[in-house]
């Protein structure tokens, strides 16, 4: 009895696993309520500020594919001809922790969908809101602040990860009993 | 006796007729030209060796099965040791292994030389074709010195009848394999990897092709067509695709332009002429003259594009073109632009 509930368990936790791997390739035809909830100007209309607006969260962090197609996306709608494969160039540099219009998802929306100065252009009406949030998620993904399971493993361009300088070092496992006190 | 023969020569007019029944269409067994030709032939010679291998097999058997007149009440004979001076089954078996591995060897032999003579070039003046593997299409380019007579289509490649061509062939992403079943054998398409891929096509007409390596979510629905047609309408053909794109003149046309510019089209198709430039997608410039859309999957006519415009991904799940949900009056004026694209 015990092990036939263990099996279920383990079964249920595999397909809740999948979550990471769904694909929705027809996506429902608007999500724009989203997109009007999304600050793009400190200037307000009667004096009085939201303060930041809601925080808007990203449904395409969680899944992988949709991390995956961002990336391609970036490369196809040719975001890397300004900031490299996020180190950056024409534009800064998408991989470190400077943000000079926000680093939330919905601030990198409004930026890809809007535009900013000095030469981002707005992507508006030119690239499907669905795929925009693609690829906020893979821009996300390239200053590492998706979760690990979700983020392409596998880059062939730069990645952020701890330098190894910077990591405590490691004793190899495996050797037990060495005394370390020797030298 | 006579009943084995009969079985043995049922079977092969079975195998005959299902055979004859594979002709036509993507068929390899209806060549268009000398390397298929060539193919066909080596296939007729493995299936001839393959049937009397098969023949002899079954009349040994039913002999065998003739011989032994045991029925079932009687007890199972008992095997008998060959006497020391009687080599005949020694021989027998000798025999057959002969015959199995000269037969096999012989195919093996044939099938080398085929594959050479199908594969290797025919001339030193050849019509030379890009073929570009993408998930899911094809793009075809007809290179030339000057860059403005290079030209550049998608999943439909036109060829002069009679004359050699080498297609070179290579991958944007994965391995795709480039397959026109009657013009000549399959040629895997390699990311990072240029080949050269020899045909001849010697009968005008329409013959269509499929990738042959599993590439995605869309690779069953990846297809081309080759259109052989005379060297007068091949050349008339080409020198219409070298055009850039004609400019609308007309109110509904000139409209369907401005939607295809300020919505996502832009950002993924060229229309030469025009300021859409993006390489991602297929060529456009000429879409209008192409008899299929979506790699051989729909037809080219105003319904089936309004539906791949609108919802490509219900047409082909996984496609790399995103839905472009817009009013009815943009994707009619929309789709005259595309239709007068000739």
């Amino acid at each position: 009895m015990r092990s036939k509930f263990a099996i279920v368990t383990v079964c249920l936790l595999v397909i809740a696993g999948c979550e990471r791997e769904n694909r929705e390739f027809r996506q429902p035809p608007s999500a724009s309520e989203v997109f009007n909830s999304i600050q793009v100007s400190g200037l307000h209309p009667g004096g009085t500020s939201p303060e930041g607006g809601p925080a808007v969260p990203n449904p395409y962090e969680e899944s992988a594919y949709a991390v995956s197609e961002g990336k391609r996306l970036f490369a196809q709608y040719n975001c890397v001809g300004c900031h490299a494969n996020g180190g950056g160039g024409i534009g800064p540099p998408l991989m470190d922790n400077v943000w000079i219009y926000g680093g939330e998802p919905g601030n990198i929306f409004a930026t890809v969908m809007e535009g900013r100065p000095n030469g981002m252009p707005s992507f508006r009406a030119r690239i499907p809101e669905f795929q925009a949030w693609e690829i906020v998620a893979y821009v996300r993904s390239l200053s590492g602040q998706l979760p690990k399971d979700v983020a392409p493993s596998r880059s062939d361009h730069m990645q952020v990860k701890p330098s190894e300088s910077s990591m405590s070092p490691q004793r190899p496992t495996g050797i037990t009993g060495a005394p370390e006190s020797h030298q | 006796m006579s009943a084995v023969r009969a079985l043995g020569l049922s079977a092969a007019t079975a195998a005959m007729s299902v055979v004859a029944g594979c002709r036509g269409q993507q068929s390899v067994m209806d060549p268009a030209g000398p390397q298929a030709s060539r193919i066909e032939w080596l296939f007729w010679v493995v299936f001839w060796i393959a049937l009397s291998a098969f023949v002899l097999v079954m009349l040994a058997f039913g002999r065998a099965a003739m011989r032994s007149g045991a029925s079932k009440d009687e007890p199972p004979l008992p095997i008998i040791k060959e006497p020391p001076g009687d080599r005949a089954a020694t021989v027998v078996v000798g025999l057959a292994v002969a015959l199995t591995v000269i037969g096999l060897f012989s195919i093996l032999a044939l099938s080398a030389v085929t594959g050479a003579a199908a594969a290797g070039p025919t001339s030193k003046n050849p019509v030379t074709i890009q073929i570009t593997g993408h998930q899911w299409w094809w793009e075809v380019t007809y290179p030339n010195t000057q860059p403005d007579q290079i030209v550049i289509t998608a999943n439909e490649i036109h060829i002069p009848v009679g004359k050699p061509i080498v297609i070179l062939t290579k991958s944007e992403d994965v391995i795709h394999s480039f397959w026109p079943p009657n013009v000549n054998g399959k040629r895997d398409l390699l990311p990072g990897n240029q080949t050269a891929y020899w045909m001849q096509v010697d009968k005008p007409g329409i013959y269509r092709g499929q990738c042959a390596e599993f590439c995605g979510y869309q690779h069953a629905h990846m297809g081309f067509r080759i259109v052989a047609e005379s060297e007068a309408d091949f050349s008339k053909w080409q020198q219409a695709q070298i055009k850039p794109a004609k400019d609308p003149s007309d109110a509904e046309t000139i409209r369907g332009r401005a939607v295809f510019m300020s919505r996502a089209c832009v950002m993924c198709h060229t229309i030469r002429g025009t300021d859409a430039g993006s390489r991602v997608g297929p060529d456009l410039t000429h879409v209008g003259s192409r008899q299929m859309i979506a790699a051989e999957t729909l037809p080219n006519t105003r319904g089936a594009l309004a539906g791949w415009i609108l919802d490509p991904q219900g047409i082909k799940p996984g496609n790399r073109m995103s839905p472009n949900p817009m009013p009815p009056d943009d994707l009619n004026a929309l789709i005259t632009y595309l239709q007068s694209l000739q």
